[in-house]
């Protein structure tokens, strides 16, 4: 069973916290994404720095571009994450824009994954209508597509798009970008609601999610939360990165 | 030319014109693609919306423009130059051809609140010349870098009533604005209308812009007909930043025996790597919801474009423009900053017009030594847009203080 599969057949809060490779030193994913781990992260979503990132909102934007900058690679970013499997056997999600996987061509990019034992893909811009090939291509090949619905996503929809990811699926909390706030709680129930009614997969959610409170609620109406801006936030301006993401995630997950 | 273009009736019902095209979005906006493409389905054939959008186009526009045979320039080179004149527009650009057409769509679509990107201003301006003429409520995401370059169209939209919101991001052009103003609508989907301004982003933007702006090549074609006494021209040429006067001549035309070129911005030079020419140094790739060809390194990262005309400093272009690259339906070609400054200043002392620099990149290609014309050719330049915006730019660059 993939270790995707198998997390999620478990029925016990998931914390997943996201982390721009590349950021905020070339290197230091290696070291933050193995903090997260020993402070309890479940599973780990590691981003790959894109310039035009269309679902972003400024602080997940600059993370992006600070890694750019740094000279963070696809090729580096595949390097870094063998270094990680050496000391974890956690899942471990790749999440990025299409066109520097559409460059890099999608076999040598799903060959690349297999090769360096990711997981999952998460690709915020290539929805249902457009992600048949490289879905079906990244399944045959052992890994699992994590494809999106959002709020305004319809049942039909929602059920055809789990379908096609077969393992897991992950909702937006929100219709915004990255870092934007929550909406009320009763809507947002109604809607996890819906997803859990039509999606034959397990689902987590992402965006607007920031405290322990909320990781909590969230693992109560979906299958596990997923923290980016919040952790992106934490490690502007940290003096100690590894740290700062041990504290934070061990708050998250109510260890203290 | 191939078959294929006898009875061309791309995109198809994904939105792909073969390999380009399509949806390439967050989920979230999906719904939102869906429903503007059924209410554009259903207004495409209903005579009220198209009697009125005529009704504007005509009376609130000043359409149809003029094809103006430009004697001076055409003695000069050897062959027949017909100037189809959308900087005569109300204005002065062809924009407001797709922004009426789509403001019209969003009051069908209930929606109160517009957003729009722009890099030269000209679509800024038309946006929020049709936001104003109906009441509604306007945004316009505007790189810092081309707001610098183009105060008078920000002053223009500000006096329209619309709010400008400044782009930090990337280059801060034309691209960064496309991408804030996508954020928007993801965030704002539900009371947000989208009027993208041209021939690019998510299906079915490029064809209805393409549609929109046909009046275009529609007039064209019947004023050609009746003035040059001959049925077709040889050959038709437009500015290609993402592509839409270009689309406009181009499309009522691709059925038929007429050479068609577009030019993109070769800024600095080919080889300087400072340039927006596309098509001619770009590869496949997926930017603002479509696949086309794009600037990108290596890595697949999206590259900086250059040019000195803020309207065609984009990396990428329109899917269908890449589609007609590819089946050689159309030729392209590229013109530097200083070709098109210096078509810039010929054109307004041969003509006594003065063009927009996103149209005297079309205009430097008549003078190019390789442009393969003939003598005595017929041949159409859009004139997109006048230069009155550009003149700031223009005496920067011969260095004259204003």
């Amino acid at each position: 069973m993939s270790r995707i599969k198998k997390l999620f057949s478990k029925p016990k809060e998931k914390l997943i916290p996201f982390l721009t490779a590349g950021y905020p030193e070339l290197d230091s994913t290696i070291e933050l994404v193995c903090a997260a781990v020993d402070a309890g992260a479940d599973m780990v979503e590691i981003g790959i720095p894109f310039s035009d990132p269309q679902g972003d909102g400024p602080v997940i934007q600059k993370s992006s571009q600070q890694a750019l900058n740094n000279g963070i690679t696809l090729k580096r970013i595949f390097e870094q994450v063998k270094q990680i499997r050496i000391q974890t056997d956690i899942p471990i999600a790749l999440m990025g824009y299409y066109n520097p996987i559409l460059k890099m061509g999608h076999e040598a990019f799903l060959d690349n994954c297999v090769s360096a034992d990711i997981d999952g893909l998460i690709l915020p811009d290539l929805p249902l209508d457009e992600a048949g090939p490289f879905c079906e291509l990244a399944k045959s090949k052992g890994l699992s597509p994590i494809l999106f619905v959002a709020p305004n996503t319809t049942n039909d929809r929602i059920r055809k798009i789990s379908e096609l990811a077969a393992d897991l699926i992950y909702a937006f909390s929100i219709l915004g970008i990255s870092g934007n706030e929550l909406s009320s709680k009763k809507n947002l129930k109604a809607y996890l609601t819906r997803v859990r009614e039509n999606s034959v997969t397990p689902f987590v959610v992402g965006f607007g999610i920031n405290t322990r409170d909320d990781v909590v609620w969230f693992n109560q109406h979906a299958d596990g939360a997923v923290v980016g801006t919040a952790i992106i936030k934490k490690l502007n301006g940290s003096k100690l990165p590894a740290v700062t993401t041990k504290d934070f995630i061990k708050e998250l997950k109510g260890i203290k | 030319m191939t078959n294929k273009f006898k009875n061309y009736t791309l995109p198809d019902e994904r939105g792909h014109f073969e390999k380009f095209g399509g949806k390439y979005v967050p989920e979230t906006l999906i719904p939102a693609l869906e429903a503007l493409e059924s209410q554009y389905t259903r207004v495409k054939n209903d005579p009220l919306f198209q009697s009125e959008l005529s009704d504007l186009l005509k009376h609130y526009s000043g359409r149809e423009t003029p094809l103006y045979h430009a004697k001076q320039i055409s003695e000069e080179l050897g062959f027949d130059i017909w100037l189809k004149r959308e900087d005569l527009n109300h204005t002065g650009a062809h924009k407001i051809n797709n922004a009426l057409g789509q403001i019209l769509l969003a009051i069908r679509m209930g929606k109160k609140r517009i957003i729009a990107e722009t890099g030269a201003g000209q679509h800024g301006v038309a946006t929020a010349t049709v936001a104003a003429l109906f009441g509604l409520e306007c945004i316009v995401y505007m790189g810092k870098e081309d707001i610098r370059r183009q105060k008078l169209n920000v002053f223009r939209m500000n006096l329209l009533g619309t709010e400008i919101r400044p782009v930090l991001s990337g280059s801060m052009t034309l691209k960064d604005a496309t991408n804030e103003a996508i954020r928007d609508w993801v965030t704002n989907v539900e009371t947000t209308y989208y009027l993208i301004g041209s021939t690019v982003g998510p299906h079915p933007y490029p064809m209805l812009v393409r549609d929109f702006q046909s009046v275009i090549g529609i007039e064209t074609k019947a004023q050609f007909a009746k003035q040059a006494g001959k049925d077709l021209p040889d050959r038709l040429i437009a500015c290609v930043g993402g592509g839409s006067n270009a689309m406009g001549l181009f499309y009522p035309f691709l059925k038929d025996n007429v050479k068609m070129i577009g030019v993109e911005a070769a800024g600095k030079g080919l080889e300087s790597g400072e340039h927006a020419a596309t098509m001619t140094k770009g590869e496949f790739g997926v930017l603002h919801g479509a696949a086309s060809t794009l600037l990108q390194n290596e890595d697949g990262q999206v590259t900086l474009p250059h040019s000195i005309s803020a309207g065609l400093d984009y990396p990428g272009v329109g899917p269908e423009h890449s589609y007609l690259n590819e089946t050689g339906r159309v030729n392209y070609y590229t013109a530097t900053d200083q070709e098109a400054l210096d078509a810039f200043i010929w054109l307004s002392e041969k003509e006594g017009i003065l063009p927009a620099l996103e149209s005297a990149h079309a205009l430097a290609y008549l003078r190019q030594d390789d442009n393969e014309i003939e003598k005595g050719e017929q041949i159409v330049v859009c004139l997109s847009g006048r230069g009155d915006k550009d003149v700031h730019t223009v005496a920067e660059s011969l260095g004259v203080d204003l």
